[in-house]
């Protein structure tokens, strides 16, 4: 069923294929290898630019049709911080989650019920609903992570759809018309938050930074090492005293954790939500953006995120096309480069070798392991 | 409520085999690709959406005076049928072609070929919603369309108080025979013995002389065709089509191929039939707008207990 | 072929729990019977080996012992507790550790975080305290860092601290290997295979490594091939031949016997 490619080979695209992935490894080098202070400079640098993005200089250009710094914050903002949260289930635990935008609708609702209902404030709000993100991702993860294989994907799918629908159902908190007005976030440092988006835009920045910081601290230590060790080789991990069930499980919740957290950040602003607005092809957007820029690897995922987030927008011309050609895009990447723009240098030698977790799309037993294991 | 239920009971197995059925063809296509390349064609959910349209088109085209009778309707059916196998068939195909076929050649990982499944099952709804549809139908793409009634809801007979209706019969009955027909197809013709050989050990089916590429595509147009007839039989008896119908149903005939054991045949049926009925009679307890959610739930708790499903891994067993 | 003189074979004491102990271990695989009644047992601080032909169901015992495989009956025990139906990982953190038939290395990433994953078995700092960048947490990734350092070392591959493990030699990765057990500071090491593909050379200097290991106050159960360093580094032998024990006892008593010799080469031995 296969045939060896050779890289020199080729058609025009598979050497487009390889010069773009050239590139991409190039930056990756000269990043692992340049000296600590060049890297903090880039960091300090990056940062600058991200606060200093919403002017209207930039905006001209980066947004023509909308309000730039609304965009910056949702889906930009937004998108990237959804995609780090994913990147911790996907990139580094090695679990294929096609649902997660249902820790999304559940901190999101969480704000708009108990703030609407019953008169919450924004910041307790905000750890109450991270909180119940991540109790259902362990909820979903407790039974399902047994699970190797598409099935686990297919299962989270239903999971997400099952809290849509749950939604849709339940009048209590809304039903199909949704929830409406969600309250914003109160005044910080007498930086009121109402209708200028350039507040919110802040919070979502400062969000996002502290989640990468977290998730490369949990990278580099024992969690990191051990989702490493499990997404290599699980049972030889699992012998080397890992206790994998669990960390796989920690995964879940803390990518449901940041789920959560940017569902109370967008619903704090947007004041109305409803059901529609937590379709599948949202976490399939997320995986999209995940994936695209090179599962497990920061700067691959921000930049993925920010291009499936501002693409559409910058070409609004092709608004309507915007779902065709992001499935299109979604076949063609997969043809020419699954490992995405930028990825890892070890996730670049897993896709090459076949190991590593292929996010549990080789093995087709649905059970967990082939032996038995005592319970 | 048990009132209730035994009210309902009759009515809702009616519906509930009805559904199965149309899960049961929607499945077929799913285990028989799981069970050959080992890879969920989440698109698959799509060559059935485009069977309901194929259905639609041929009925447009040829314009129904009313409801038809006896011959006539028999004959519609056929020509119905064999539209939209050729169609869903082909497109199947052409998936295959376009979205795996070049995943496979590269030995790329399993994962992209499920990534590059979503795609071009988004790709092919949103193509529908707004090429198709308003080009070919000339109709608002994201609107649901509404098909001609071809079959009357004239009550055939009525059994343990339960009135079976022509239309549910005429889909029960057609699922059925296309399903003994695949059945035995795979069983007992020879490109049904290379489907199966390729299924259980791919390496040996090449030293014995099978063309791997040609199976697979044989696969994907059986399993392709077979979601043709499901989606004749969805727009007779629904009346209602969209572009995204295809969504909700290819999780459901997914669940269902689980249900009866992932990669067998007769199991697609059975998982079909079973979450049919678990379903409407669910509904009944919970109300229907939680029908969905009941497949899901079915789905998850069959993966943990009996991940091999009601009949097992079938004739050709699961790699592991 | 020979080695500096065998240690004094451990006497065991009395007192002592034995290491490990099968007890009427009987392993079914659906129709398949891999282990019959096994009944093994090797006291702290020996070397014991386990030979047998192929398929003798040696590698079958380690997935037993290690929890790989849950046995159809019989009993496990380490230092006197049972362990068989115990998690996995949770024997490890018991005190057993292994190596692999086929090396299982995590193979993209470098000799030292393999072995840090070894040493993260005891690792007591969780997810919240690495993502806070508590002072405990640093303070243990540090002394994880050494400790897998000098595991390194101390089997003879320190010079390969930064590579990737897939980028070792073979003889290299098998010692990885074994500094990665250690890692997570076993009680029992049992050791699959350790000499395979390995050259003479190679061969004596993991005796002495073996011999450290015990030294350093472990027991060690191995499966080899190499009936040279079987003899010279054992204290006790146990040979299994289709699921069952055939023979066990001292090294010259196993060489001895006939029914060891017969199950190796298959014919009676000569009268001789």
């Amino acid at each position: 069923m296969t045939e060896e490619t050779n890289p020199r080979v080729g058609s025009p695209l598979t050497r487009v294929r390889h010069a773009v992935g050239g590139l991409g490894d190039t930056l990756r080098d000269r990043w692992a290898d340049a000296p600590r202070w060049q890297r903090w400079l880039v960091y300090v640098l990056l940062l600058a630019l991200a606060i200093a993005a919403p002017s209207p200089l930039i905006g001209s250009f980066m947004s023509p049709y909308t309000d730039w710094t609304s965009l910056l914050f949702n889906p930009i903002g937004i998108y990237i911080l959804l995609a780090i949260g994913l990147n911790i289930v996907v990139g580094h635990a090695g679990l294929l989650d096609l649902g997660y935008v249902a820790f999304f609708a559940i901190g999101a609702y969480t704000l708009a019920y108990l703030g609407i209902k019953h008169g919450f404030a924004f910041w307790p709000t905000l750890i109450l609903g991270m909180a119940f993100a991540s109790i259902s991702g362990v909820i979903l993860g407790a039974p399902t992570l047994r699970l190797r294989g598409d099935y686990l994907a297919i299962v989270t799918l239903g999971f997400g759809e099952i809290v849509r629908i749950t939604a849709v159902n339940t009048d209590a908190i809304g039903g199909a018309r949704g929830l409406t007005p969600v309250p914003h976030p109160p005044s910080v440092f007498g930086v009121e938050f109402t209708l200028d988006p350039l507040p919110y835009y802040y919070l979502v920045l400062a969000m996002i930074v502290l989640a990468i910081v977290f998730s490369l601290r949990l990278e580099r230590s024992r969690v990191g090492r051990a989702w490493t060790a499990i997404r290599e080789d699980e049972d030889a991990a699992e012998l080397m005293g890992v206790p994998t069930f669990k960390f796989k499980l920690l995964a879940f919740a803390i990518g449901a954790l940041i789920g959560g957290l940017a569902g109370v950040v967008w619903s704090g602003k947007v004041i109305f939500i409803a059901p529609t607005n937590f379709p599948f092809i949202l976490s399939a957007t997320i995986l999209a953006a995940v994936l695209l820029g090179g599962a497990g690897n920061i700067p691959g995922i921000v930049v993925g995120a920010f291009l499936i987030a501002w693409l559409p927008e910058r070409f609004r011309g092709f608004a309507d096309y915007r779902i065709l050609v992001f499935g299109a895009a979604l076949v063609i990447m997969m043809a020419l480069r699954p490992q995405g723009l930028l990825p890892s240098r070890r996730r670049s030698a897993e896709i090459a070798e076949h190991t590593g977790s292929s996010m549990g799309a080789e093995v087709a037993d649905p059970r967990a392991a082939p032996v038995e294991v005592p319970k | 409520m048990l009132n209730d239920f035994i009210q309902q009971f009759g009515p809702s197995t009616v519906g509930g085999l009805v559904a199965g059925s149309i899960y049961a063809l929607v499945a077929l296509g799913y285990t028989m690709v799981y069970g050959v390349l080992r890879l969920i064609n989440f698109a698959h959910s799509e060559i059935f959406m485009i069977g309901t349209f194929a259905t639609l088109f041929v009925l447009s085209l040829i314009g129904l005076p009313g409801p038809l009778t006896g011959l006539a309707l028999v004959g519609m059916i056929v020509l119905l049928l064999v539209a939209a196998m050729a169609v869903s068939g082909g497109a199947a195909v052409l998936l295959e072609i376009i979205a795996y076929r070049p995943l496979r050649k590269r030995n790329a990982p399993r994962l992209a070929a499920l990534i590059s499944a979503i795609g071009a099952s988004v790709f092919l709804q949103e193509f529908f919603a707004l090429v198709v549809i308003p080009d070919v139908f000339h109709k608002p793409g994201r609107i649901d369309a509404a098909v001609p009634r071809l079959v009357d809801r004239d009550t055939v007979f009525t059994i343990f108080g339960a009135d079976i209706k022509t239309d549910q019969l005429v889909i029960f009955v057609a699922a059925v025979v296309m399903m003994v027909v695949l059945d035995q197809l795979v069983a007992r013709t020879r490109i049904g013995r290379g489907i199966r050989a390729t299924a259980q050990d791919p390496e040996a089916a090449v030293l014995m002389g099978v063309n791997i590429d040609t199976i697979v595509r044989l696969t994907f147009l059986l399993g392709g065709a077979m979601a043709g007839v499901a989606g004749v039989l969805y727009a007779m008896e629904f009346e209602n089509i969209s572009y995204k119908i295809g969504f909700v149903l290819g999780i459901k005939a997914f669940t269902a191929a689980v249900l009866g054991g992932i990669g067998n045949i007769r199991g697609a049926l059975v998982g079909g039939i079973a979450l049919g009925l678990v379903e409407n009679w669910g509904a009944i307890f919970f109300g229907s707008q939680w029908k969905d959610v009941i497949a899901f739930v079915i789905l998850v708790v069959v993966l943990l207990f009996r991940p091999t499903g009601i009949l097992g891994e079938s004739l050709q067993q699961a790699r592991a | 072929m020979t080695g500096p003189e065998t240690t004094q074979p451990a006497v065991p004491d009395p007192g002592q729990p034995p290491a490990l102990e099968l007890d009427n271990v009987v392993m079914r695989f659906g129709g398949v019977v891999a282990l019959r009644e096994v009944n093994l047992r090797v006291e702290q601080g020996q070397i014991a080996a386990l030979i047998g032909p192929n398929g003798a169901g040696k590698t079958t015992v380690f997935n037993v012992v290690t929890g790989v495989c849950r046995p159809t009956e019989g009993a496990v025990r380490f230092l006197g507790q049972r362990i068989d139906g115990v998690k996995r990982f949770k024997i490890v953190k018991q005190g057993v550790a292994r190596t692999f038939q086929n090396i299982r290395l995590f193979a993209n990433m470098s000799a030292l975080e393999n072995v840090m994953v070894g040493v993260d078995a005891h690792h007591r700092t969780g997810a919240v305290g690495a993502a806070l960048g508590l002072p405990w947490h640093r303070h243990e990734e540090k002394q994880g860092r050494a400790k897998a350092a000098e595991l390194l070392d101390f089997v003879g591959i320190s010079h390969r601290l930064t590579e990737g493990a897939s980028n070792l030699p073979y003889g290299d990765q098998r010692r990885l290997e074994i500094a990665r057990a250690l890692a997570t500071d076993p009680k029992l090491l049992l050791l699959d295979e350790p000499a395979a593909g390995m050259n003479p050379a190679e061969k004596r200097s993991l005796q002495e490594l073996i011999r450290r290991i015990r030294d350093s106050g472990r027991t060690v159960l191995l499966i080899e091939h190499d009936m040279g360093l079987v003899m010279d580094i054992s204290d006790r032998i146990t040979v299994l031949d289709f699921g069952q024990k055939i023979s066990e006892g001292l090294p010259r008593e196993v060489r001895a016997d006939p029914r060891v010799i017969e199950a190796y080469l298959g014919a009676p031995a000569d009268a001789s």
